[in-house]
């Protein structure tokens, strides 16, 4: 019998795990290793606040479950049988009441919400969280600007628990924008203490310190190797998490992750290979859940400003010889949405992301090469972002070896992820593979940030049409007054002629895999992917 | 002595100074634009300008070195963007972890492959001195990734010898007080026992890939000199006076093959530093090999500048170390240098 064996039929309180060392014989540290939750990630936060200046995406993870917002999502049962955020339906975090009118918005603060350091959550507290959000710049500016929420003006307090939010002008998406991660509510005060002249919001003190009313506080930060959060009690956001602390660790070798969580040391990983989940989901041992990105999706763009791009046949010539099925089987191991192979005559639908009527079909892509008057096809290079090769690189191979049979020579060009964003922000990469998802899951956020001609750095094809413009706007302006038929129509029309012209080929809508112990619950899917600690317990 | 350990000062400086200004401008040519990077993946042009800005990468090249030698004159090594944190307080937190590793494996190497060349050296052509080349051998011939990785499939996944590979220490222990940031010395010195066997589990299986990456140069250099000065003059002479061979071996022969032994083990280490990097990488090893590396794929300038000037320093400070040894081994080399 091996030793650990041994341990976890000697110790029932600590079965799942194999602690070393005989301290695990205590009650005390078994009943701390049940209400620890260990995680770990390929790489970790580098700023604890959301507002500061580069603040990557590990960096989401800890303001969500450190801050609070006014208001957060309800659940509701996701496509996969677990709990998923509802998109349309909304609940008070720091806020008891929220009543909207024609063009404000007023909350009513709870009475008993506290920062972590104790202090009351005042309207002022709210105020100057969104003040600072919308003038920090950068990231958090902007993505405030998505739900026209731009200017502090527009944040008013109206007594000592009660604040509007003024609207500059309708908006259907100002409300689901003001329960993302970005408006989290800082603890003014504190906040405003560790400020300098140089840093009037205090953005060096929050990158260390976390100083909001959220279910957890960072107790121990080592950048790069741990982050340890503990439970704050005080918490009146939502009923008490059952975890009093997280434990979060980067594993940069994604094989010592799965051996970690194979041998029951970890509780939680995610960003493991789509092979090693498929593999860890056959064997049973652990839970696995897989996830559709909501609004998102992996495509293959192409330069639409320059030749042989420039042409629509072309790129319909592209969409027919790309090898869907192929990438499906051999890349994705069946953990993908396809976004391909729609019936000829099946109806557009008012969604976000849907498949496309193409199809690989080798014959009708030579033709329609040739009709583009390229019949011996033409020599190209193909990028993509190598922070993201394990499945990059097989689809580019797969999608080169096709485009080969109609006559395009592709180099293939793997650009390292630093240098991924600059050369696809210079807009002149020929054709290339991305990934785009959305916060605010509706199809008309999508299209304003990829196809809509005010040309944001999402739309990287560069892609400009008066036809998609209007049908954009008028979806936008058609849900701010929540004229239905003129949105279903216009959205039918901005898919369509999104389809026809091409700029972009959908390749497939991407998964969030989490892998988990059988003993630990309540994990639940967020628009940002990243984890929420609160739900979480372990049996 | 004095004189001299003051003279290989002295030549230190050029050195130093020519660091500075190789690293200053290779970073520079890196590929990827920092300021893209760290504007986020929603940032507009303006955006990246004002990052850019922010970042002091607007300016000119000769004053951005003018700014970073004035912030090194003061001891600021810049701050790290993917970490957020002071390039100084990070390397002096994360520089014991790899030193711990490096020295630790190289004691490891050591007290196997010295005692393995000799043997190998004296019983030429024995078993052990066949022994001896297939470890040689395999231990240059596996990439220290590779074995790292291998190590813990079997002891930590197949086995279940080995505590997980998560770094220093376990989840659940805390680290001893820092007082030499070395962990094994710091738990002994707070006579924290069981810090010490914790702390030691962790270290081993990393430890044994650094061990046997180092084995082939240490045991072939042993072998090696031990076999010249073997067959030297004053050996035979010193068996003829009919002293035991132990005395042979160990006092007179040992000692004279030292020199070159020396040499490459300061060598050995240098490159454990290198190698140290990849190890780190599999072990979740809070070392600055990792820091170096992530800060790297990032454009993240300052602790790549910082790790590069760690690294001159650790150099500079190892070759004057081993000149300092070659002068304890060998009187002559003194008077030479």
């Amino acid at each position: 019998m091996k030793r650990r064996d041994f341990l976890k039929s000697a110790t029932a309180a600590a079965a799942t795990t194999a602690v070393t060392g005989p301290a695990v014989f205590s009650p005390a540290k078994a009943q701390a290793r049940n209400e620890t939750l260990l995680i770990v990630s390929e790489s970790g936060p580098n700023n604890l606040d959301i507002h500061g200046v580069g603040t990557n995406v590990p960096g989401y993870e800890v303001s969500w479950n450190c801050y609070d917002r006014l208001i957060t999502h309800e659940m509701k049962t996701g496509p996969n049988g677990q709990p998923y955020y509802d998109k349309d339906k909304f609940k008070g975090e720091l806020a008891d009441d929220m009543k909207i009118d024609d063009m404000s918005v007023t909350f009513k603060l709870k009475k008993n919400a506290v920062f972590q350091d104790g202090t009351p959550v005042k309207a002022k507290d709210v105020k100057w969280s969104l003040d600072r959000a919308v003038s920090v710049g950068g990231f958090p500016t902007f993505q405030m600007g998505a739900g026209s929420l731009t200017k502090p003006e527009q944040f008013v307090v109206v007594d000592d628990t009660t604040v509007r939010v003024d609207f500059l002008k309708k908006d259907r998406l100002t409300i689901p924008d003001l329960a993302v991660v970005v408006p989290a509510i800082f603890n003014s005060e504190l906040v405003k203490k560790n400020a300098t002249e140089k840093d009037p919001w205090g953005l060096e003190y929050t990158k260390l310190n976390t100083a909001g009313s959220g279910a957890f506080k960072v107790v121990g930060w080592t950048a790069g190797s741990e982050v340890i959060m503990e439970r704050n009690d005080k918490w009146t956001g939502g009923p008490l998490p059952k975890i009093k602390r997280v434990i979060w660790r980067m594993v940069p070798s994604a094989g010592n992750r799965r051996a970690l969580l194979e041998r029951g040391d970890a509780d939680i990983s995610y960003e493991l290979p789509n092979k090693d989940f498929v593999e860890l989901k056959d064997s049973g041992k652990l839970n696995i859940v897989s996830t559709p990105f909501s609004n998102g999706c992996q495509y293959l763009g192409m330069n639409v400003k320059t030749a042989p791009f420039d042409n629509p046949k072309v790129r319909q010539a592209v969409a027919y010889a790309v090898p869907y099925q192929k990438i499906m089987d051999a890349v994705l191991f069946g953990l993908g949405t396809p976004l391909f192979g729609a019936a000829a005559n099946a109806p557009t639908q008012v969604a976000w992301p849907q498949p496309t009527k193409f199809n690989s079909d080798i014959a009708k892509a030579k033709a329609l090469l040739a009709e583009a008057g390229y019949p011996n096809g033409f020599e190209t290079t193909l990028s993509f972002d190598l922070g993201f090769a394990t499945v990059n690189e097989p689809v580019a191979v797969l999608i080169q070896e096709s485009l080969a049979q109609i006559g395009i020579k592709t180099t293939i060009n793997k650009i390292p992820g630093a240098n991924f964003r600059t050369e696809l922000n210079k807009k002149i990469l020929p054709l290339y593979l991305n990934v785009f998802s959305g916060w605010l899951d509706y199809p008309e956020y999508f299209f304003i940030w990829c196809y809509h001609g005010k040309n944001s750095i999402f739309n990287t094809m560069s892609y400009q049409s008066k036809d998609m413009d209007a049908f954009i706007d008028g979806a936008v302006n058609a849900a701010a007054i929540g004229d239905k038929a003129t949105y279903e129509k216009d959205v039918k029309g901005f898919v369509d002629l999104a389809f026809t012209d091409m700029p972009r080929i959908p390749l497939f809508q991407p998964y969030s895999n989490v892998a988990m112990q059988k003993n630990v619950t309540g994990y639940a899917y967020w628009f940002h992917r990243r984890l929420d600690y609160r739900t979480f317990a372990k049996s | 002595m004095l004189s001299m350990i003051s003279r290989r000062m002295l030549l230190v400086i050029p050195n130093l100074i020519g660091v500075i200004i190789v690293t200053f401008l290779l970073t520079r040519a890196l590929p990827g634009d920092p300021a893209a990077y760290f504007a986020g993946p929603a940032a507009t042009k303006d955006a990246i300008e004002q990052v850019r800005k922010q970042l002091g990468l607007d300016k000119p090249l000769v004053l951005q070195f003018g700014d970073y030698v004035g912030d090194l004159a003061k001891g600021n090594l810049g701050t790290s963007l993917t970490t957020g944190q002071p390039v100084l307080t990070e390397l002096r937190n994360r520089l014991p972890a790899s030193a711990e590793l490096t020295l630790f494996g190289l004691l490891l190497s050591m007290a196997i492959a010295i005692p393995l060349g000799i043997l190998a050296a004296v019983k030429q052509g024995s078993w052990i001195d066949h022994t001896c080349r297939v470890v040689a051998t395999a231990g240059v011939s596996l990439p220290v990734f590779f074995t790292g990785l291998l190590l813990v499939y079997f002891f930590y996944f197949k086995l279940g010898w080995s505590p997980a590979p998560l770094g220093r220490l376990d989840v659940f222990s805390s680290a001893p007080p820092s007082i030499t940031g070395f962990y094994l010395i710091d738990s002994l010195l707070t006579g924290q026992f069981e810090t010490f066997r914790a702390a030691l589990s962790q270290l081993l299986l990393p430890g044994m890939t650094l061990c046997i990456f180092s084995l082939a140069p240490i045991a072939r250099m042993t072998r090696a000199s031990m076999l010249a000065v073997l067959a030297s003059e004053f050996v035979r002479t010193a068996r003829a006076s009919g002293l035991d061979s132990r005395t042979v071996i160990i006092t007179y022969a040992f000692r004279n093959a030292m020199l070159p032994v020396v040499t490459t083990l300061g060598m050995v280490f240098s490159f454990l530093l290198g190698a140290n990097v990849l190890v780190e990488k599999v072990f979740a090893w809070p070392g600055i090999g990792s820091y170096a590396i992530e800060a790297l794929i990032s454009s993240d300038f300052a602790p790549v500048q910082g790790f590069v000037l760690t690294m001159a320093i650790l150099y500079v400070a190892l070759n004057l170390l081993i000149d300092i040894l070659y002068g304890v081994i060998d009187p002559r080399v003194r008077l030479e240098g």
